[in-house]
């Protein structure tokens, strides 16, 4: 029987891996990838704690939080097609509009 | 005797994850996105979450590796990390900086706080706790991620719709 701590453990690796995918890329896409890194992470502490509590809450949160990301790629891969259609080029050093 | 398979597994999805991050190609690491999610829906099965499991392989795998490789497709990437670079000098503080925060994630789970045993014998296994879950306690949110996922359907139609003038 694995313990859970090590299945929390694995998810913090996969989380900071996925913290450095949206520091160090300047790809949209890729920083977009990496932060579907960080969800996955987040769910496997959420499956691995609701198993050594003894419950499925962990698993009915990791199951809203799929729903959530799933909505969030839709609408994020879409502006970053209306902003590829806007400016022809994609880096998100340059969008930068907005800045205060 | 499940921790070899563990292991493997996780050596698996270590190196998928920091493929996705370093490599150039997006269509790797669209690739290796898969096979990373399809890695943690296994590990899913190994917390006996099975219909985690399957979501995983059927949303995450099927569904929104699709959809990137579509944008992939519409968008022709590959040129974006070619030009200058105005925060090289910043971008290489990333790495002492994730190190920082995964030693301090590691140091907390070895509190003592985190050091649960076994699982709890009455430990769920298969669906029906889930199912009962979701229509009991977490009605409402259940009822609420509904709307969120039409109101994203009907954003990213409008977003994306050619202006007709």
């Amino acid at each position: 029987m694995v313990p859970p701590s090590y299945f929390v453990a694995l998810s913090a690796v996969l989380f900071a891996i996925g913290v450095l995918g949206v520091l160090i890329r300047r790809d949209p896409l890729i920083i977009f990838m990496s932060i579907e890194l960080m969800l996955n992470a987040a769910n496997l502490a959420l499956v691995a704690f609701g198993r050594a509590h003894g419950s499925a809450d962990g698993q009915a949160l990791a199951l809203f939080v799929m729903a959530v990301a799933a909505a969030e790629v839709a609408v994020g891969l879409a502006i970053i097609v209306s902003i590829f259609q806007l400016r022809r080029r994609l880096s998100v050093d340059e969008l930068s509009v907005m800045r205060g | 005797m499940q921790i070899p398979g563990f292991l493997l597994l996780a050596v698996l999805v270590v190196a998928t994850a920091l493929g996705v991050v370093l490599l150039r190609n997006p269509i790797h690491a669209v690739l290796l996105l898969s096979i990373n999610l399809a890695g943690v829906a296994a590990l899913y099965l190994m917390l006996h979450a099975q219909f985690l499991a399957l979501i995983q392989v059927i949303v995450y795998a099927g569904a929104i590796a699709v959809l990137f490789v579509f944008a992939i497709m519409v968008l022709i990437p590959g040129k974006e990390e070619t030009g200058p670079d105005p925060l090289h000098a910043q971008r290489w503080l990333a790495v002492p900086l994730v190190g920082l925060l995964l030693l301090e994630v590691l140091l907390i789970l070895r509190s003592s706080a985190f050091q649960a045993g076994p699982p709890a014998p009455g430990a769920p296994t298969g669906v029906e706790p889930l199912y009962r879950l979701l229509l009991t306690d977490f009605l409402f949110p259940f009822e609420v991620t509904s709307v969120l996922l039409l109101a994203a359907f009907v954003g990213v139609m409008a977003l994306t719709k050619k202006k007709a003038s």
